[in-house]
């Protein structure tokens, strides 16, 4: 298994091992990388991530953020890193309404910092949810 | 020699004194715990994210991003994080000194803390911002003043923005520092040590020989570097004011502790003088009646 994944949030390291393959939702669309691959860096849209550790794919649900890859070594850092077991239905979906009622209300006009952030809470909540929803089936 | 009423009257005040400190030691032993657990765990990001920008360092020259542009000009603007409330040891003066040392001596200031802006002031420096932060710092706090930081810099104001900020080295050491925030001096010519981040977590030393990769970028470099360069300020930006709460709160602990310590040994000695001369008293009373006796017999 020769490539090092590391998944960083600001809160802490969520995985550091070696993988066989990883896939990520880039902004261009979702990206597999494999071992030697070309130097890249790209942003990262909220969406799914996979890899495969020890012959098991795992799904995480990410925010945005960016990757770096070298021929060894993928290094992702982002807002959210929650696996399926990490995601709670209904706290995420109150995230999803609280920030879309902020972003409705008309009385405090939110800055475009502001609104970014609240748009970017909305889609990595909706990323997580997609998640769940799609192991429960 | 003090007597016997004044004694007790003075065991009763430092009794009082150490009740305070102690308390204020647990308060800040709780603080302690989270702001260091907080600072702690921000590093990792911060770093990963400034080897991000060193590695790609050579993909890009100066004048590709406003925030990297090095100017000419001297003015400067220093962010000071200081504490609110003193009590914390020799913290806020250590910064002080620091800043005298390390920035120009006409610079403007931006503060949070209440400390070294009333310092500042004093001194007749000009203060062109005050932020308050929460405890314990929420991110959402610190991006306003990443942001007034970075535009101060874009519009021209100043030529170069400092952050002074006091680094958590562990429970009973924090050092003060001066980083340069901006232009961020992620590009080489020669004096890759000037590569400085927050929190210690990068040295440029140890990934002097790492591969040099020719990186591709996605959608494209200009914008992948317009997304990373603001992330970058905002997170140095928060990651030294957590910085600089867990180093307060651990000083004021430590501070605290001593002062209890402190109050506790002079509890003791003034017990032992007290029971000295109660003994005394007791004695010489004593003395007295049975002179009285011998002297009726």
């Amino acid at each position: 298994m020769p490539l090092q994944l590391d998944i960083v949030t600001p809160e802490k390291k969520v995985f550091s091992d070696m993988v066989d393959n990883v896939y990520l939702p880039g902004a261009d669309g979702e990206m597999g990388i494999l071992p030697q691959h070309a130097g890249l860096v790209t942003a990262l849209q909220p969406g799914e991530m996979r890899y495969l550790h020890h012959g098991q794919v795992v799904t995480l649900a990410i925010g945005s953020g960016f990757a770096e890859v070298t021929q060894q070594k993928v290094t992702v850092l982002t807002d959210m890193a929650l696996g399926e077991g990490e995601i709670d239905e209904s706290t995420t979906e109150d995230a999803i309404q609280r920030a879309q009622e902020k972003l409705a209300s008309p009385e405090h006009s939110l800055d475009a910092e502001e609104v970014a952030y609240l748009q970017g809470i909305i889609a990595q909540s909706s990323a997580a949810l997609h998640l769940k929803r799609k192991f429960k089936r | 020699m003090a007597n016997l009423r004044d004694i007790r009257r003075r065991i009763k005040s430092v009794k009082n004194t150490a009740q305070i400190t102690r308390a204020m030691q647990l308060v800040a032993a709780a603080k302690m715990k989270k702001a260091q657990d907080q600072a702690l765990a921000g590093r990792e990001y911060a770093q990963r994210l400034t080897q991000m920008l060193y590695d790609i360092r050579k993909n890009f020259g100066e004048e590709s991003n406003p925030l990297l542009e090095r100017r000419e000009g001297k003015r400067e603007l220093v962010f000071v994080i200081s504490t609110d409330k003193g009590l914390c040891g020799p913290l806020n003066t250590n910064l002080a000194r620091k800043i005298r040392a390390n920035t120009s001596p006409d610079a403007d200031f931006v503060t949070v803390g209440r400390k070294l802006r009333i310092l500042c002031e004093k001194l007749g420096r000009r203060v062109i911002a005050d932020f308050t932060v929460k405890d314990p710092v929420p991110f959402s706090q610190t991006r306003p003043i990443a942001k007034f930081l970075s535009q101060q810099f874009l519009e021209g104001n100043y030529d170069k923005v400092s952050i002074a900020f006091t680094s958590f080295v562990n429970t009973l050491r924090q050092e003060p520092e001066v980083v340069t925030l901006l232009p961020i001096r992620g590009h080489t010519d020669g004096e890759e040590q000037a590569f400085e981040t927050i929190g210690k977590g990068f040295n440029v030393e140890d990934h002097k020989n790492d591969p040099q990769y020719d990186y591709l970028f996605e959608p494209s470099p200009h914008d992948v570097l317009a997304a990373i360069l603001p992330l970058y300020v905002n997170y140095e930006v928060f990651q030294a004011v957590v910085e600089s709460r867990a180093s307060e709160h651990s000083a004021r602990m430590v501070a605290m502790k001593a002062a209890t310590d402190n109050a506790k040994k002079f509890i003791k000695e003034l017990t032992l003088e007290y029971n000295k001369l109660r003994q005394g008293a007791i004695t010489a009373e004593l003395l007295e009646i049975t002179t009285a006796m011998k002297a009726m017999e």
